[in-house]
């Protein structure tokens, strides 16, 4: 087993550069997810790992070992299809076997039987795959691939066309297999949710570059750039500028309230910064007074509230206008103002994060709720 | 660095598209393009040489002018027919083709099959078939007669009424399958969402079913009409000289009278013609997919 | 909607009504030869099909014309079909109205533009320029139906073969020409049925020889021997006969 490596990696369609010069490693045995909105070029970088598109420049390695002119049939690598692309005219069993004797593998009868039983396909090698659902249809895909024990298995949004419920079923289901057979799993997807679910590591892409790569925890607690902060979850961004780099923590300064952030937790470099923290990290409070010692705050006023089953969404809205995302977790305790209350929002400071901003961008919190007409931007 | 492994694969491939379409491009453009040049060419000959003295080539526009003017009412007359052919095709097949994609559920295969059903048998039997029913000692005449339809001494066969049937009987399923296959495709929920909103059947028809069957409507009047236009078994066996297409004029003059030139011109006549009326008909249908 | 079916079911009738006459004519026995009445029961037209001159030789050329102009115009269609939709090439476009001229141009200015091609070649005319004639006819049809059948092809599943191993040359041969293989049978079915029933461009190019449409044609003036009807029933069982094994094997698939 060997790593995938992408060596300023570019696709070029004509004008438009859907993967710019993309710099990447895959660890060996991994579950890799590439996440991204849809144009984000990370399918375009899944097809160039497969050999279906050619680079424009840059190097595919495995290992030590060049694959970039390497035709699709030549790369120990295996693709499960965004609409699988199974074999209309083979069966189950035809469809698994067909990568099998292509490389001239004698008895792949006992392969594929091992595998459709690894997929919880047994006794359906007969079937056609118009005559099976959709889940069993993504499983063959699956097994498909899989047994051609690739060094790299590339999924393209493999759980895209299936139920919710089927989903969640199939993201455990995928975790399990990939523990099993160890294989490098390289998983595209647009699905925040998926992706942490399943994947070591994420790599969030945008406009064809990768804005973060890491663990979910990393990504999510402290994300890199507003794009991965409001992409991966939602995040209150409000601009500040920095005016204090003390010992161990910085200082800012937003709509004349000074706010503070651990020295660790800060991406800014120059005075320009969005202080962040998500809105599950926010709480509320009925007045001041009760605010805990050290929690930094804003007092406003609830121009939104709806009731989600594990929790509340508020916004608030601040004396300078910006609304506020809180998300209080439906725990029985705590404090749940009317719609139209004068509440304190607060959090700990050590929740905040600092990223950089171009100077002269204002806030970017997500609404929740369509914005509610009559309040300055 | 990898340029040139990459551009190797390209090179076979930019050869292969040559490859495949060479054969069928040479085989159309020596037995199709060529002939029809030629044809162009035979249509300028000079008028008065004949087969065993050879023609002159003399630039004789003229020889369109002459045929014009002799077998104007044969051309018009082919218009007309198969005009006429193609609407009652049409009128006959839109209802079938209905029927068949959206309300024929488990006998939509075999109702298919049976409009297909004729061509399995040979084309000039069937249409010697309907020389039999419509003969004036035939129980159809006779059932007519008697009933007071026609005159006692009205015929069936060999009348304007019997080539247009027979155009419109050998052409009707070119005309039924196009339309089935864009009615099949026809989403039934359209037609209860129409429905549900006030639309009665005539109005979903005419705003619902009708455009979006365009397409196959396209594709069953051109093939159709444009068979049609140029067919002259039906008038030969089920009509009479008073009746003769543009068809049956171009077949005699190439095999009966020998007239090289006039014959080309009239082929010629004939061809702009139909391209003519396609690609007015095509515009206005709007859908240029069929081309 | 219920006018619909009566009209449905009125037009069928029409459709299949000579088909009927043909089968009836089969079994009657003519009082004379000009004669289209139904005169008299009699199975001895079946017993004895190939009594008229010429009849049996007719129906077997006009098959075997049909098979070779059917393999070649299905072979030559076949590839300028995946020509057309696999690649993009300079002169597409005329090549696409090349292909749909043919089919646009009326069978007697085929048949006549060849001859004359023929003539002016000294070829001698007969069963070969027969076979090149339908072959030309044909080949636009090949190519129109087996063009549909590739356009409604997923690209993904040969990049699907590629991804598993399969070279190009096998990604053809074990995908691709299978999946386009009910187009191409399609296409071959409509070519052998245009070339057995052509009589048009048979008539000006065949010379002396005498395809099955060009007997029936001759025989239309000379009064028409009943056996010909026995030729278009028995036809018309052996494609319906081919239509319903077919259908009944896919089923029980």
């Amino acid at each position: 087993m060997s790593d995938l490596v992408l060596q300023g990696l570019t696709k070029r369609f004509g004008e438009f550069t859907a993967v710019d010069a993309l710099d990447l490693t895959v660890p060996a045995g991994s579950f890799f997810a590439l996440l991204g909105p849809s144009g984000c070029g990370k399918t375009t970088t899944l097809r160039m790992a497969a050999g279906l598109e050619e680079p424009t420049a840059g190097r595919i390695l495995l290992g030590d070992r060049d694959i970039t002119g390497l035709r699709p049939h030549q790369r120990p690598v295996n693709t499960v299809f965004q609409s699988y692309a199974l074999f209309p005219h083979l069966d189950v069993a035809g469809n698994v076997a067909f990568g099998l004797r292509r490389r001239g593998v004698r008895d792949h009868a006992a392969e594929v039987a091992r595998m459709l039983e690894l997929v919880q396909l047994d006794g359906l090698g007969r079937r056609r795959p118009a005559q099976l659902s959709g889940g069993q249809q993504q499983r063959v895909a699956l097994a498909r691939a899989l047994v051609n024990r690739p060094q790299v298995l590339l999924l393209d949004e493999p759980l895209g066309a299936l139920d919710l419920t089927l989903t969640r079923r199939m993201q455990v289901e995928l975790k399990r297999i990939q523990t099993e057979v160890g294989i490098t799993f390289v998983h595209v997807t647009h699905d925040q949710e998926e992706a942490m679910t399943m994947a070591d590591t994420v790599a969030v892409m945008n406009a064809g570059r990768i804005e973060q790569l890491g663990r979910p925890a990393e990504l999510y607690e402290f994300p890199q750039t507003p794009f991965v902060a409001n992409f991966l979850g939602q995040s209150n961004l409000l601009a500040a500028e920095v005016v204090e780099r003390g010992a161990g923590y910085v200082a800012v300064r937003a709509y004349d309230n000074r706010y503070s952030v651990p020295a660790g937790r800060c991406r800014a470099a120059g005075p320009a910064a969005y202080l962040g923290v998500r809105p599950e990290k926010v709480h509320l409070a009925e007045a001041a007074a009760q605010v805990p010692a050290g929690h930094d705050s804003v007092a406003g006023v609830v121009t939104d509230w709806s009731y989600v089953g594990v929790g509340n969404r508020y916004l608030v809205r601040a004396p300078w206008g910006t609304e506020l995302a809180v998300f209080s977790p439906n725990t029985g305790e705590g404090y749940y103002p009317p719609l139209g209350g004068e509440v304190v929002v607060h959090w700990d400071p050590a929740h905040a994060f600092l990223l950089d901003r171009e100077p002269g961008a204002g806030d970017a919190t997500t609404p929740v709720a369509p914005e509610p007409t009559g309040v300055p931007a | 660095m990898t340029v040139t492994a990459a551009a190797r694969p390209a090179r076979a491939a930019r050869r292969t598209p040559y490859l495949l379409i060479l054969p069928g491009l040479l085989w159309l453009a020596v037995f199709f393009a060529v002939p029809v040049v030629q044809l162009g060419a035979t249509s300028l000959y000079d008028p008065n040489g004949s087969l065993t003295d050879g023609y002159a080539m003399t630039w004789s526009f003229g020889n369109y002018a002459t045929a014009l003017a002799a077998y104007w009412p044969q051309f018009l007359r082919s218009l007309l027919y198969a005009g006429l052919a193609t609407a009652i095709c049409l009128a006959l097949g839109y209802p079938l083709a209905f029927v068949i994609a959206q309300r024929a559920g488990r006998w939509r295969n075999l109702l298919l099959i049976l409009v297909v059903a004729p061509f399995f048998t040979s084309f000039l039997v069937r249409t010697l078939a309907w020389k039999a029913i419509l003969a004036d000692t035939g129980w159809l005449a006779g059932l007519l007669r008697d009933l007071h339809l026609l005159a006692p001494d009205g015929r069936l066969l060999a009348t304007p009424f019997a080539v247009v049937m027979g155009l419109v009987y050998n052409f009707l399923p070119f005309m039924v399958l196009p339309l089935y296959a864009s009615l099949q495709r026809l989403d039934g929920r359209l037609l209860e969402a129409a429905a549900d909103l006030y639309a009665s059947p005539l109005r979903t028809f005419r705003h619902v079913t009708l455009p979006l069957s365009m397409p196959g409507v396209v594709a069953g009047t051109l093939l159709t009409f444009i068979p049609a236009v140029g067919d002259y078994i039906n008038a030969a066996l089920l009509g009479t000289v008073r009746t003769s297409m543009i068809g049956n004029v171009i077949d005699s003059a190439f095999l009966v009278r020998l007239d090289y030139p006039q014959a080309a011109a009239l082929s010629f006549l004939l061809m702009a013609a139909i391209l003519v009326l396609v690609t007015v008909y095509v515009r206005r249908a709007g859908t240029d997919e069929l081309l | 909607m219920r006018g619909s079916r009566v009209v449905a079911g009125l037009v069928l009738a029409y459709l299949l009504l000579p088909v009927a006459v043909v089968v009836g004519l089969s079994f009657n026995a003519p009082s004379n030869r000009l004669s289209y009445d139904f005169d008299r029961f009699t199975l001895a037209n079946w017993a004895d099909p190939c009594g008229p001159a010429g009849l049996c030789a007719s129906v077997l050329r006009s098959a075997q014309i049909g098979l070779l102009a059917t393999v070649l115009a299905t072979v030559l269609g076949t590839l300028l079909a995946f020509g057309l939709t696999r690649h993009r090439f300079r002169g597409r476009g005329p090549l696409n109205a090349l292909v749909f001229l043919p089919m646009a141009t009326p069978e007697v200015v085929l048949g006549s533009s060849l001859l004359a091609l023929f003539t002016a070649g000294a070829v001698p005319l007969g069963f070969w320029t027969v076979v090149i004639a339908h072959v030309m006819f044909c080949v636009s049809f090949v190519v129109v139906v087996v063009k549909a059948r590739l356009a409604g092809m997923d690209p993904r599943l040969e990049e699907a073969a590629a991804d598993l191993y399969a070279s190009p040359w096998h990604t053809f041969r074990t995908v691709t020409l299978p999946l386009a293989m009910p187009g191409i049978v399609a296409g071959a079915l409509l070519a052998f049925s245009l070339s057995f029933d052509d009589f048009i461009v048979s008539n000006f190019n065949a010379g002396t020889m005498t395809t099955f449409p060009m007997f029936v044609w001759g025989s239309a003036q000379r009064g028409i021997p009943p056996q010909v009807n026995v030729v278009g029933t028995a036809m018309f069982a052996v494609a319906v006969l081919a239509v319903v094994i077919t259908t009944f094997r896919r089923r029980a698939r």
